[in-house]
């Protein structure tokens, strides 16, 4: 199977990124709150990407951010997958007053955009990893839930589904082997954007110093604690703002593959 | 009643049905959450004598439905309460950001929507030659950008590669129109490139889509010139789509402007919202919050009642 | 000899197709076919989907749908090579010259625009003739083709007709530019076969009346034979056999138009009754939340060994029958017996073994099987949930099912995606026979298969039937059909049975009103069929 060059060119960087965040502690010059050089100093071979608003080193900080970043990002589109697939391939198979109840509560928090939600809610509850995870996750859940549920529709109206039902197959094997293996890429190509979302939305958050709190840091914290640095023609700010980017970017172009292959529910077995 | 009417009515009287569930959410589901504005306006160090004082001082121990409908009631009646750090009032603090949030969206809305429609027309009419993937290609990136991201890089581009603009937009009572809108340009800037990538694709999908209806092939094979086809069988078909693609990517203004006037130092409504989510001043975060849903509520509303208007089959009954 | 209007030679179309993920991938639609049509004269195309018919017609106004280019021969009309025209050349000839009648009307017809507005669009853009001569004439090719009020017809919006008026709205609009050749894309397909030889007729006479040229194309050799001077059978976008109309009928040379005209090769005798297995007993039922039955006292039985066919148009209720026996559907009112025991109305009441004994067949192939299960996985499935088969007694049992639907080794690991369209019917098969039912429902098994593969079905199902005395409900709209296979037949509308007996008692008159209307419709593999049933009904309706 021959892949295009964008997806080839996502796939690597993605990998890369996740390398990165992973070995963290291994890979950071210099620790990652500690001021080793002046004020917003040029990148130079000491402080490859210069120094920040403090003088810590951005390299380092970059990398440490990568690390937060990726990881509550990953951590609330898995919650947000588990909660909102489940729950949408629940509704979808049991149909009723299921449906209806979990249908309709879902509208209820679509209705309202998410980062005002998250802002409201966030004003009450403390400031925190978990917290962050959790309400990020929840509010994601439930586009993945419209999205698991109108994809489980389709397939439970196919006849084969109809052919295990008339077999008297429990919910689990209609879920699990009837449904899953058919919905599969679409879901994975949905987890890719969601993953996106989170990396936007709680860099958004940082960037508004409600998301991640010293000393842990993230790239919208980064961009927020440099952003002077522009007024006085400094790139500082530009570095972690650059890194959302490329990690937006590349992960959106393997989504994009991995939708663009998802075969027709009926034919072939592509994937 | 004609059918369209009803159908209208039925929705109109749903969203307000659903603006009250959501007032709910935003008051009473915040109430469940553990956290205490009393505690959190005096401090972790308050005597229990204190912070009892104050919630009978702010009503807070009355049960949450009384206090609910209380408030809903002074919503309704414009009265917004009192913020919590300076007691002052939220309606009249409100008043005017409204007002300069508004310019913004308005500005934002006026220049994106046409270019978005003009483009994505390009790119249906390319449909996977070089103007498409071209324009694909770009809004794909932009889209991958969180809001205050793209702000900076225009920053950046604009004041130091290119000094043209300041990048500090402040407007003040008083300021001519023109003077406002040179101060607003770059924020424009950076939500027209936030919602114009969003806008733009959908338009593009919805005209393509009805490009691919069994009608525009009968047309083709009427002998029709392509502006004929598109002029008299793709658009009238395609408006409804367009219209509340349009309608629903301006929803996407409503969190964009949150972050720009943030970004900007722009003194409006969004920044107002995260300074008071930081001061953990409840009642104002949730007059405000109410307002964004609120707005954001009416503009889908909006999108479907046009969809409604718009659909042959629904105005022209059997 | 005059000259064709039409004259397509030694025709070659290509087309590239980019499946998702997949390398594109390159296929010959149309391979070395030449025809003619001369002035006046009807053509009909024959073949299977797939066959390249609808392909070639469209040739004749040089488009090609989708990725479809023309690649070789000449496509001569009124003399002149139009295969690679210029788009402006072929603009003024699309529309005036040739037009087209599209299989779903309801999807031809722009939503937004009144039909009289896009009947007479053509004449205007073409200049054929001034906006009130094209109206008028609009106006009387409404007439002529029978729609009701033809005077205020092209006022309504197309969502406001019924797919057969919409049918004749579009070929008006076809004929309203005065073109040379109209194309008919199988343009009664999609209707109900009451409603087709309503439709069919009133293309016939307009074709008569206006003098036009037209290629005809359809699956259904029946209904070409009613229409077509000529007639070309195509099989897989090659030339089977050309000729008379008369010729093709009557006397076929190649082997597969031989067995298009026998259709039914089964001669089936009928079986006489014996004690019941399932015996369906004033059965009532809806849909919920509706308030209108769409099925009313329904009652049937069929004994083992036997079949029961359920014949009827759409929305008779014959699937909702189907449903209603399996549990899908509980009724309101009436009784389910199955194997000497009271059957649950609902799914979920039902034993292991009720399951088990009533098993089912679908239309399609293939959204009934899940295509990421093999065929080992799909038939073996039932012999563990049933009997708890495993491991080598699972492979050997199911190696025992492949063997009986003729499908032989080496199938077990193959994915339904790999199997040919008769192949994955006959899996279908398997995994019913896996259950050891003591009944199948055969929903429409064999109407979206070729006639030649559902030959090979039928036959199986009635070998498979002698050996293990298996019933069948068989639903079908088909009654060639029904005349291969049958026991019993019940004549269903709205929802009613409106006759009910065996076999000979049913097709034997005299009918009832609806059950000779819907035998008297179904279109005969013979010459001037559609001109005897016309005057036959004119007759019986002076009479009354």
């Amino acid at each position: 199977m021959k892949m295009p060059l964008s997806a080839l060119i996502g796939l690597v960087l993605t990998g890369l990124f996740l390398f990165v965040a992973i070995f963290a502690q291994f890979l950071a010059p210099y620790p990652i709150d500690s001021a080793v050089g002046g004020v917003w100093e040029s990148p130079s071979s000491t402080y490859l990407l210069g120094t920040d608003t403090i003088g810590r080193d951005i390299l380092s900080r970059l990398i440490y951010g990568a690390q937060v970043t990726i990881f509550v990002a990953a951590a609330s589109s898995i919650l947000a997958f588990s909660l909102g697939a489940i729950l949408g391939f629940v509704a979808a198979t049991k149909g009723g007053w299921v449906d209806q109840v979990l249908s309709r509560l879902v509208d209820l928090v679509m209705a309202i955009p998410s980062l005002i939600i998250a802002l409201v809610v966030l004003s009450v509850l403390p400031l925190n990893l978990t917290v962050l995870i959790l309400v990020m996750g929840v509010l994601d859940a439930t586009r993945v839930f419209r999205l698991s549920r109108a994809v489980a529709v389709d397939i439970t109206v196919m006849d084969y589904v109809e052919a295990a039902r008339l077999r008297g197959e429990g919910g689990g094997w209609i879920i699990f082997r009837e449904i899953l293996p058919n919905a599969l890429s679409p879901l994975v190509a949905e987890f890719g954007l969601r993953f996106i979302f989170a990396v936007l939305f709680i860099s958004t958050l940082s960037f508004l110093g409600l998301g991640i709190q010293p000393p842990l840091t993230d790239w919208g914290g980064m961009v927020k604690e440099n952003k002077d640095a522009l007024v006085y023609g400094k790139s500082a700010a530009l570095m972690p703002a650059m890194a959302i980017a490329a990690l937006a970017i590349s992960v959106n172009l393997v989504a994009d593959w991995i939708l663009s292959r998802t075969t027709s529910l009926k034919g072939g077995r592509g994937a | 009643m004609h059918p369209v009417l009803k159908l209208v009515a039925q929705r109109i009287a749903l969203g307000l049905l659903l603006l009250l569930a959501v007032s709910a959410v935003i008051f009473l589901g915040v109430e469940a959450l553990p956290g205490d504005t009393a505690q959190a306006i005096l401090g972790q160090s308050a005597t229990p004598q204190a912070l009892a004082n104050l919630r009978e001082k702010m009503g807070l121990d009355q049960p949450a439905m009384v206090r609910y409908f209380h408030w809903l009631g002074g919503i309704l009646t414009g009265d917004l309460g009192k913020a919590l750090t300076n007691g002052q009032d939220i309606a009249q603090a409100i008043g005017q950001r409204l007002g300069n949030t508004l310019f913004l969206a308005a500005c934002a809305g006026a220049i994106s929507v046409p270019l978005a429609i003009l483009l994505g027309l390009v790119a249906a009419r390319y449909n996977g030659r070089w103007p498409d993937k071209l324009i694909s290609g770009i809004t794909l990136s932009t889209i991958s950008l969180p809001e205050f991201v793209a702000a900076y890089f225009v920053i950046y581009l604009l004041t130091q590669l290119i000094p043209i603009f300041n990048p500090v937009a402040m407007v003040f009572p008083g300021m001519g129109f023109w003077e406002k809108l040179h101060a607003v340009a770059l924020p424009v800037i950076v939500l027209v490139l936030v919602v114009l990538a969003h806008m733009m694709r959908m338009t593009r999908a919805a005209i393509l889509n009805v490009m691919q209806s069994a009608y525009i092939e009968t047309a083709e094979l009427k002998g029709l010139s392509p502006m004929q086809v598109i002029w008299r069988h793709a658009f009238p078909n395609a408006i409804a789509p367009i219209v509340s693609v349009v309608v629903l990517n301006l929803a996407y203004l409503v969190v964009g402007v949150v972050v720009v006037e943030v970004v900007f130092g722009y003194n409006a409504l969004g920044q107002f919202l995260v300074d008071h989510v930081a001061k953990r001043d409840l009642p104002v975060v949730q007059a405000v919050g109410v307002i964004f849903a609120g707005v954001y509520i009416s503009l889908n509303i909006l999108a479907d009642v046009i969809a409604i208007v718009a659909n042959p089959r629904l105005r022209h009954p059997r | 000899m005059p000259e064709p209007l039409l004259d397509i030679r030694n025709l070659r179309i290509e087309a590239t197709s980019y499946p998702p993920g997949e390398p594109p991938r390159h296929v010959v639609l149309v391979d070395d076919v030449s025809v003619s049509v001369e002035k006046g004269k009807v053509l009909g195309l024959i073949g299977e989907s797939g066959a390249g018919k609808s392909t070639i017609g469209l040739s004749a106004m040089a488009y090609g749908r989708g990725g479809v280019r023309l690649t070789g021969g000449q496509i001569l009309l009124n003399g002149r090579d139009i295969r690679e025209a210029p788009v402006g050349a072929l603009r003024n000839l699309r529309g005036k010259e040739v037009t087209y009648v599209a299989q779903s009307a309801a999807a031809a017809f722009n939503p937004a625009r009144k039909l009289m507005e896009q009947v007479i669009e053509t004449s205007l853009a073409h200049g054929v003739m001034p906006k009130a001569e094209a109206e008028a004439r609009a106006r009387s090719l409404f007439a002529q083709l029978g729609l009701p009020n033809p005077d205020t017809f092209g006022d309504r919006y197309p969502h406001q007709v019924s797919g057969g008026q919409l049918q004749r709205a579009m070929t008006a609009m076809a004929l309203c530019p005065k073109p040379d050749l109209v194309i008919f894309d199988e343009p009664t397909t999609a209707l109900d076969v009451t409603t087709q030889i309503d439709v069919l007729a009133a293309i016939k006479r307009a074709i008569h009346e206006t003098g036009v040229a037209a290629l005809y194309i359809t699956h259904d050799l029946a209904v070409v034979a009613q229409v077509a001077d000529d007639i070309l059978v195509l099989r897989h976008g090659k030339k089977v056999e050309y000729g008379s109309t008369d010729h093709i009928i009557n006397r076929p040379e190649q082997t597969y138009t031989q067995a298009l005209v026998s259709v039914r090769s089964i001669d089936h005798v009928e079986k006489t009754a014996a004690k019941p297995v399932l015996t369906v007993s004033n059965v009532t039922a809806r849909y919920r939340g509706t308030h209108f039955d769409v099925l009313k006292n329904v009652s049937v039985d069929v004994a083992p060994g036997q079949t029961l066919a359920i014949v009827g148009e759409s929305g008779s209720g014959k699937s909702t029958l189907a449903r209603a026996i399996t549990g899908l559907l509980p009724p309101t009112s009436g009784r389910i017996t199955f194997a000497g025991r009271d059957l649950s109305r609902d799914l979920a009441g039902r034993t292991k073994d009720d399951l088990r004994e009533l098993q089912m067949i679908y239309q399609m192939a293939d959204v009934a099987m899940n295509p990421r299960q093999t065929v080992g996985t799909i038939i073996g499935r039932p012999l563990e949930f049933y009997f708890g088969l495993k491991g080598e007694e699972k492979r050997k049992r199911i190696q025992e099912l492949l063997d009986q639907i003729e499908m032989g080794k080496g199938y077990e690991n193959r994915y339904p995606a790999e199997l040919s369209g008769g192949q994955k019917q006959r899996v279908c098969i398997a995994r019913a026979l896996a259950a050891k039912p003591k009944l199948i429902i055969c929903d429409e098994v064999t109407s979206a298969l070729d006639p030649l593969v559902a030959d090979g079905i039928l036959k199986l199902l009635l070998e498979l039937q002698a050996q293990q005395q298996v019933a069948y409900l068989f639903i079908t709209h088909d009654l060639a059909t029904v005349k291969a296979i049958a026991d019993k037949i019940a004549v269903m509308y709205k929802g009613e049975v409106r006759r009910y007996g065996s076999k000979t008692d049913v097709l034997t008159p005299p009918f009832d009103d609806y059950t000779d209307l819907l035998l008297s419709s179904v279109p005969e593999m013979r010459l001037g069929w559609l001109e005897e049933v016309l005057a036959h009904r004119k007759m019986e309706s002076a009479g009354n």
